[in-house]
């Protein structure tokens, strides 16, 4: 027997911020659609909310981390590439101080997502300097 | 937005600026037309003819960057006419007289001058907002991305303060962000000088709360802002840069520059879900996954908290960027950064935070709940300032007009301008993937007066050169009347003819937003080369 579900949440597309429902068809999405009592949504997406499931299984989607060697990618572990940011960046703020650190946020991320960074910068490195790119 | 997205349904006079509104915010658009529909007045300023544009009851086009000036201008013959909002400039405001004082300065003859708006039009438009009895305005970064970005933005407050749209439902000033979860980005803290909620950085009892909860040691200066950023690598202050989720090589103004810049630092770590052009330029790339792989919360622009429910297991070794962080944080030798769900997260950010201090995942389980939102009986706040300002009374602000950092010349005759598409999306990372978005609209182009084209001997789909004191691109044109004479628009999305290689770096001061929306350029005809 196939499964068929569909799962309730939010476009990614813009801040109009509307309801939709996945359609999962065996673990993999197959379609959008909208949500019919959503106080915005009211039932009608617009043509990139219809289409908002299909950038997610593209080609390109990155699947393994990557360390740049002799200015080639070649993939890597998640141990060793952790390893490798964390020790770059404590020798960065031990050297240069944490000022000598900064981060873009991101407007497509999630706010748990926004939260955890912008702690990351401050506790951790110790610098105010986290800004994203929304003002562009 | 002061106001919500389904108010603005009931409004009567809704003035539209800087805002593509049928092509970036499509909902929104929707209810505008819906209130239009009802009866509503819908005046469109806009240096393009925007699709919106074509509804309005009232369409002009400003030249480019004199915002302030027609502003000013309409606040001028309000005044003049005695159709400002005489009780709610007494009981909630205060500064009229200075305001009054530089107005002075806009008649309508002068305004008509530097806008190109006439004198008849700019009457019409102030009488059917004035009179109004709710009036909203919709921005967006039309009126942002300019050197005097916050001065436009103070000159529309000032506008509905006047006339006393604003605190009342369908009634406010209303900017509308570009992408889905700016509001969110902003609220929870990813800004140089605010922690979540707006609590400043500098304030000692709101870092040493910070400090308590995060158990660190938290640094009083405010932080630099993404504009500095660069600056500071170019001189050799800033040494590591960790970019999670952007693709500054296409959104930045002055490509060139920043690819230069990025090039220089000793590390630079991206996380995103596809090689970006920016992600190939790093050291180290990390790869997150989409919002269909993860919990967790976006705000939309009506600062509304809804939930984003995890569809499907993340794609290969991918992690949710939070996950990636944590590892990254806790592997530095820091132990605040274990959750057992993002629930948690949330809740920790909620405690910490007063206007979302409401807010839980069960609560909005079904429906979001826009902030302010202080406590669990709190349903939220569809429209802000409806007794009073957050600082008590609201202050009009004299702002007088000044001219954009760059200005056509002999040698740079055309204005350029800026803007997004309906098919694409900021850098377009995803909709660039999606068969059915590209099939659309698949390479950028310069929208340029069928006029101007003649006189240049340029043809419909010819490829220009476009140069600017920056740099030069290559790209077809697309002759139209949505531009008037003497300007060219190119959509901004496209990174093999990328308008950001063009536009200008100058900031507005406080902001510091960079005048995307106007800078100089020439056209020139591409000589076909001898075989
Ligand atoms: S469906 Fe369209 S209008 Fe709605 S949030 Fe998505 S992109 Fe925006």
């Amino acid at each position: 027997m196939l499964s068929y579900e569909t799962i309730l949440t939010t476009c990614t597309y813009c801040g109009c911020g509307c309801g939709i429902l996945l359609e999962v068809l065996d673990g993999r999405i197959i379609g959008t659609l909208p949500q019919k009592d959503h106080t915005i949504t009211q039932g009608g997406l617009c043509i990139k909310g219809w289409n908002v499931h299909q950038f997610i299984y593209d080609q390109g989607r990155l699947k393994r981390p990557l360390v740049k060697r002799d200015g080639k990618f070649t993939e890597t572990t998640w141990e060793e590439a952790i390893e490798e940011v964390a020790t770059k960046l404590n020798r960065i703020k031990e050297e240069y101080g944490p000022d000598s650190i900064c981060g873009l946020t991101s407007a497509r991320c999630t706010n748990e997502e926004n939260y955890i960074f912008q702690k990351w910068m401050r506790a951790v490195i110790g610098t105010n300097n986290v800004d994203h790119c929304a003002r562009l | 937005m002061t106001n919500s997205i389904p108010e603005l349904e009931e409004s009567d006079c809704i003035l539209v600026t800087g805002s593509n509104t049928t092509e970036a915010h499509p909902l929104v658009a929707s209810r505008i037309l819906r209130a239009k529909q009802k009866g509503a007045t819908l005046i469109v300023i806009d240096p393009r003819r925007t699709q919106i544009a074509r509804y309005a009851d009232i369409f002009v086009r400003q030249k480019l960057g004199t915002d302030v000036a027609w502003i000013n201008g309409l606040m001028h013959i309000i005044l003049k006419e005695g159709w400002e909002n005489k009780e709610f400039i007494s009981k909630r405001t205060e500064g009229i007289e200075e305001l009054k004082k530089e107005l002075e300065n806009y008649p309508p003859e002068k305004v008509e001058e530097i806008t190109g708006i006439s004198r008849a039009d700019l009457r019409r438009i102030a009488e059917a907002y004035a009179k109004a009895k709710n009036a909203s305005i919709i921005y967006a970064m039309g009126i942002t991305q300019h050197i005097t970005g916050t001065d436009n933005v103070i000159s529309l407050a000032n506008l509905a303060m006047l006339t006393g749209n604003i605190g009342k439902a369908s009634s406010g000033v209303n900017p509308l962000r570009g992408q889905n979860n700016v509001q969110g980005a902003c609220d929870m803290g990813g800004l140089p000088d605010v922690y979540p909620g707006y609590q400043s950085v500098t304030n000692e009892t709101i870092a040493k709360k910070f400090e308590e909860s995060w158990n660190a040691k938290l640094s009083r200066k405010p932080g630099l802002t993404i504009m500095e950023m660069f600056q500071s690598i170019e001189e050799g202050k800033v040494k590591a840069m960790y970019i999670m989720g952007e693709n500054p090589m296409v959104s930045d103004p002055d490509l060139k520059h920043v690819e230069h810049t990025l090039k220089k630092l000793e590390l630079l770590v991206v996380q995103d879900i596809f090689l970006t052009e920016t992600a190939k330029l790093a050291h180290i790339v990390l790869p997150g996954v989409s919002f269909a792989e993860k919990e967790g919360t976006f705000t939309s622009t009506d600062r509304r908290v809804q939930r984003v429910r995890k569809a499907i297991e993340p794609l290969g070794e991918a992690k949710a960027d939070h996950e990636i962080i944590c590892k990254i944080a806790k592997r530095m030798g820091n132990d605040s950064f274990n959750y057992d769900s993002e629930e948690k997260i949330f809740e920790e950010m909620t405690r910490l935070t007063p206007i979302y201090h409401g807010i839980t995942y069960e609560r909005i389980e079904k429906d979001g709940i826009q902030w302010p939102c202080t406590n669990s009986e709190d349903p939220g706040t569809p429209f802000l300032h409806k007794d009073q300002f957050s600082k008590g009374k609201g202050t009009f602000f004299p702002i007088p007009y000044r001219e954009p950092a760059e200005i056509v010349d002999e040698e740079f005759p055309f204005w350029l301008t800026t803007g997004r598409i309906g098919f694409q999306y900021h850098s377009r990372t995803m909709s660039g993937v999606s068969p059915s978005l590209q099939k659309e609209a698949k390479e950028g182009y310069v929208e340029m007066n069928p006029f101007d084209a003649i006189q240049l001997g340029i043809e419909e789909g010819e490829k220009v050169k476009v140069i600017s004191r920056r740099g030069t691109i290559e790209i077809k044109t697309k002759l139209s009347f949505n531009v008037g004479r003497n300007m060219v628009f190119i959509p901004f999305h496209y990174f093999e003819s990328a308008a950001n290689v063009l536009t200008n770096t100058a900031v507005d001061p406080i902001s510091k937003i960079p005048e995307f929306k106007v800078c100089a350029v020439r056209l020139e005809k591409i000589e076909e080369e001898n075989p």
